[in-house]
């Protein structure tokens, strides 16, 4: 199979998809793959941070500066991305004061709203902070749902014309001389929607130019063409609670260091993270120290995280990059900053612009300055709109929240569901039929999940990602099967108990890092409710009938006991 | 000081078992548990072992042999077993079927399980004897899905099997399982109502399958719906398909067993956590063990001594929080008991979700007594045992094994504490 496109994307993070959007809302044809779901990779791993510039103020102003205009463009255009919960940079007694007047210093001279508050006034916005802290600074740190963002951005490129393929991974680019044309793509399970059990296939994309923005993967696909991308992958641990023990952003103002942060989230609070090279991006050890380093560290500011429930760990890579030579040992120290390497300039080879470094948060003016580039060179002269534009789910925010009845869900049910369905929330919520919660834990009902099927095909962990279903404290354990019928019967059995053992191992792989005290008790929950009262947990195709009783052939049963 | 002779601390199926098993032998019982039984989360089936090394299991009796040292029926014995059986056929009478070897049943999720005691209501759904099966789904119930279970159900089992999901009359969409049990108990317009809309489907099939929502009484909800079949031409036996919780065949067997135990003078109070202990030397010399001489409840703050003669632990595993778990330590909360671990917790599991996890082994290790041991394999407290989930050795969720186990360690417990009130 072979298809044409003027533009490629690779990788389908916050930046793939942001360019897809921006290129497809200026008009050009443009093809997204990526290797497995979009946020997939970093994106997909981050602590949710929408930076208010605080944490750069002092040691990279212009990314400061780029943090608190962005923070502002996605208030606007991602409202149902978005919560703006406010943040704090506590200084313990053990931190320098010297540091906590440059930080403020600093928000100051980035023009990031910063507001000095006593250790009382803190604990008046955040009760649980220790009761030893000195004082902190208040900034307009948010939180954002990295999921929702990516696929409202996957779906407005589609709205304005593009091709969005998931589950596609590049295997080779495609090159005529020093030239990139286009790239070879290996479908998971045939082209459009994942479907389990449909048979892969090969296409090749041909493309007048080839946007890499594969993240932590972009060295690989260098390679493919020749030239060398010098990421440098570094891992950072994320630590999710049970509950939101803080409302606020909480920050320790102290100059770097690992976990020194914690993050609401939806239901939960983060704490974050460290800070550790890798060789492999996909592949890297998990280490309970590290966990532990989170707890302990993180409960010097907020003491109650120490005996609080923890449901899961992940891990993130960010694909660190310096330019050769720079010679940065600690991946501390290496910059935030972005980096669009032209490799037509740089190593002879047309066809081919790779975007790497940067962070979330500015990731739609990452976006927008390559999708310049690549208009440039295109002779494409039309200006980027994707600050002024809501994305999809964002439309008529305020209109909506007077204009929409509760759907006949009970109103926490409701209130959650219009959260995160922003604008499709009537479209998808206004049904005749039966509309139970299947994930009580995060109050995702029937309707929210067969909308993020249409999206996602027989892939639940995207629907898991669109709908937040088995996220919480259960980890699944009493919704990952109510998710997976709700494929059948568009989708036969089969699928649906491949599609369930899929989500049951992602879900158990996070759950793993948090056996011990509630959360061991709820896996041995889980492990009883799957395998002892729905026996899941063995493949029973051949039973030899003969050998069980069976209500009409107590014959055959010989027991003593049999009152039939 | 209360005086009992044997104090039973837990409510589930080991504790009553072994609380009945020491009462029928003669002696004076009191049971404390801290909260409701935990059997309304369990399905109500008595699995006693149904898979051994990946592979079902068709004769336990047979397949027990076999197990490891560790598994705690290779310590109490197929005896015990037997005899904690006889109680629970005593107690359950025709209410409960199943014979020595182990009947499939159907699961919400489309497998057959391996069980050798199940609810008469259960019964005409075994699999297996290839009768045609209509399986009955309720649109608000996102836990079963009739269509997709009996498409894999189709898969394994002989005879054919087709779903039907129908919407119950006058339910809103949130309705628990208790809501569908009192309306199908109480309201016969209900009940015709659901006939009429289901008949139409039954289309030949022998029997028809609903999820497990048919009340305290059963028997007359299924004659119940089985002569609505009867009238509208469609002759069918109705059953129940097990579910998860909340679970009513599991509060079932909660309330028979309360029942029982009230009938044969056991003491129960509930809401109770013990939250202490004292114990004794039980003789002069080095050799003579520790025995328990008094428990400690919290009752609504204040604290409620017992002196009791034999004391019964069954309370639970790390579901019911008889054992407990640390970052650093597994350790079981009452009398501090050993609990083999590994020493990482990253070796408490597996990476297989389904893998052979070392956490759901853990509990403590008994003697042929019931008695718990120390770390030297020496009796902890001469008065003590342990019953149920508490005890450890044997992963008995893969091994679809717990409850015959709560059934054999509870009835060895009763039954050896009440001899020794006797003996003393």
């Amino acid at each position: 199979m072979a298809t044409t496109t003027e533009v490629l994307v690779i990788g389908g993070g916050s930046t793939g998809a942001g360019i897809a959007r921006d290129l497809a809302m200026r008009g050009v044809d443009v093809t997204l793959v990526e290797q497995g779901n979009l946020t997939h990779g970093t994106t997909g791993r981050m602590h949710g941070l929408l930076h208010s510039g605080g944490r750069y103020a002092v040691a990279d102003q212009a990314s400061a500066r780029e943090c608190i205009e962005e923070n502002r463009v996605l208030r606007d255009i991602a409202g149902h991305c978005v919560e703006m919960t406010g943040g704090l940079f506590v200084k313990r007694p053990e931190d320098t004061d010297e540091y906590f007047q440059e930080k403020l210093q600093g928000c100051r001279e980035c023009g990031i709203p910063a507001e000095v508050l006593s250790a009382a006034e803190a604990r008046e916005v955040e009760p649980y902070l220790a009761t030893d802290i000195d004082k902190a600074i208040e900034v307009p740190d948010g939180a954002v749902d990295p999921f929702r963002l990516v696929v409202a951005n996957a779906v407005s490129a589609e709205e304005h014309g593009a091709r969005i393929e998931t589950h596609a991974e590049v295997v080779d680019l495609l090159t005529d001389g020093d030239e990139v044309t286009g790239a070879r793509v290996q479908h998971d399970s045939g082209p459009g929607k994942r479907e389990h059990g449909l048979p892969g296939e090969t296409e090749d994309i041909h493309a007048e130019h080839v946007v890499n923005a594969a993240g932590a993967w972009s060295g690989q696909l260098g390679e493919m063409a020749g030239v060398d991308v010098e990421v440098r992958p570094s891992k950072g641990v994320m630590v999710v609670m049970n509950v939101r023990q803080v409302d606020t952003v909480v920050n320790r103002c102290k100059p770097k260091g690992d976990a020194d942060i914690v993050v609401p989230h939806e239901t939960t609070a983060i704490l974050g993270t460290t800070d550790e090279e890798v060789e492999d991006p996909e592949d890297y050890p998990e280490e309970g120290w590290e966990v532990d380093h989170m707890i302990d560290e993180l409960s010097e500011l907020v003491p109650i995280l120490s005996d609080a429930r923890t449901i899961r760990s992940f891990w993130g890579v960010r694909p660190l990059y310096e330019p050769p030579d720079t010679g940065t040992t600690d991946p501390t120290d290496i910059t935030r900053d972005f980096f669009l390497l032209d490799h037509a300039d740089r190593d002879g080879v047309d066809g081919l612009t790779t975007v790497v470094g940067g962070k979330f948060t500015t990731y739609r003016m990452m976006a927008e300055d390559v999708t310049d580039h690549v208009c440039d060179l295109l002779g494409v002269r039309a200006s980027c709109t994707t600050a002024d534009e809501p994305l999809p789910g964002s439309e008529n925010l305020d209109r909506l929240e007077s204009a929409m009845d509760d759907y006949g869900l009970r109103s926490p049910v409701a209130r959650r569901s219009k959260e995160r369905l922003g604008s499709y929330a009537p479209e998808v919520l206004g049904t005749d039929e039966p509309n139970p919660v299947l994930c009580e834990c995060e109050a995702v009902t029937r309707a929210e999940v067969q909308h993020a099927i249409g999206q996602a095909g027989t892939d639940l962990n995207a629907v898991r990602l669109r709908t937040r279903a088995s996220m919480g404290n259960c980890q699944g354990g009493f919704c990952c099967h109510r998710v997976a019928n709700e494929l059948h019967p568009e989708y036969d059995a089969e699928t649906a108990d491949a599609s369930l053992d899929e989500l049951w191992q992602e879900r158990w792989k996070g759950h793993r890092h948090a056996l011990w005290g509630e959360q061991l008790s709820q896996a041995m929950l889980n492990h009883t409710l799957h395998a002892t009262t729905w026996n899941r947990d063995g493949d029973d195709a051949d039973v030899d009938w003969d050998a069980f009783a069976g209500p009409t052939r107590t014959a055959t049963d010989g027991g003593s006991h049999d009152r039939d | 000081m209360i005086g009992t002779e044997v104090l039973v601390v837990g409510g589930g199926l080991a504790g009553s078992v072994a609380a009945l098993s020491a009462a029928r032998d003669g002696a004076r019982v009191t049971l404390v548990s801290k909260s409701e039984s935990t059997l309304r989360q369990a399905s109500g089936l008595v699995d006693v072992l149904g898979r051994v090394d990946g592979d079902l299991v068709a004769d336990p009796f047979a397949a027990i042999e076999d197990l490891p040292e560790s598994h705690p029926y290779s310590v109490v014995g197929t005896e015990a077993l037997r005899e904690g059986l006889a109680l629970f056929d005593d107690v359950t009478g025709d209410r409960y079927r199943g014979g020595d070897r182990n009947a499939l049943v159907p699961t919400t999720q489309g497998t057959v399980k391996p069980t050798l005691r199940y609810p008469a209501s259960v019964a005409p759904g075994i699999a297996g004897d290839g009768h045609e099966t209509l399986l009955v789904g309720i649109s608000t119930d996102p836990d079963f899905d009739a269509k997709r279970a009996a498409d894999t159900l189709a898969g394994t089992v002989p005879g054919e099997v087709r779903g039907v999901t129908v919407r119950f009359p006058r339910l809103r969409d949130d309705a628990k399982r208790t809501r569908y049990a009192k309306l199908l108990t109480e309201d016969a317009e209900f009940r015709d109502a659901l006939v009429e809309k289901i008949a139409p489907k039954v289309d030949g099939a022998d029997r028809v399958g609903f999820p497990a929502v048919f009340g305290e009484d059963p028997a007359f909800v299924r004659a119940e719906l089985e002569a609505g079949f009867d009238a509208a031409g469609e002759p069918v036996s109705v059953f129940e398909v097990p579910t998860g919780p909340p679970s009513i065949p599991g509060t079932r067997l909660r309330d028979l067993l309360r029942h029982e135990l009230e009938a044969a003078g056991v003491e129960l109070v509930t809401g109770v956590p013990v939250v202490d202990f004292e114990a004794e030397s039980a003789g002069s010399g080095d050799e003579d063990g520790e025995r328990v001489t008094s428990i400690v409840v919290d009752r609504n703050g204040a604290r409620v001594p017992y002196a009791p003669e034999q004391v019964v632990l069954a309370t639970g595993g790390l579901v019911g929080e008889g054992i407990d778990s640390e970052r650093d330590r597994v350790y079981e909360p009452v009398f501090d008991l050993h609990v083999p671990h590994p020493e990482d917790r990253y070796d408490w599991s597996e990476e297989p979700a389904f893998g052979d996890h070392a956490f759901a082994r853990f509990g403590v290790r008994i003697d042929d007594d019931a008695r718990p041991l120390d770390a030297d394999g020496a009796v902890a407290y001469e008065n003590l045992r342990a019953a149920g989930a508490v005890v450890g050795g044997a992963d008995t969720a893969t091994g679809k094994a717990a409850s015959g186990v709560s059934l054999a360690t509870g009835s060895r417990a009763g039954t050896r504490a009440a001899t020794a009130v006797t003996q003393s």
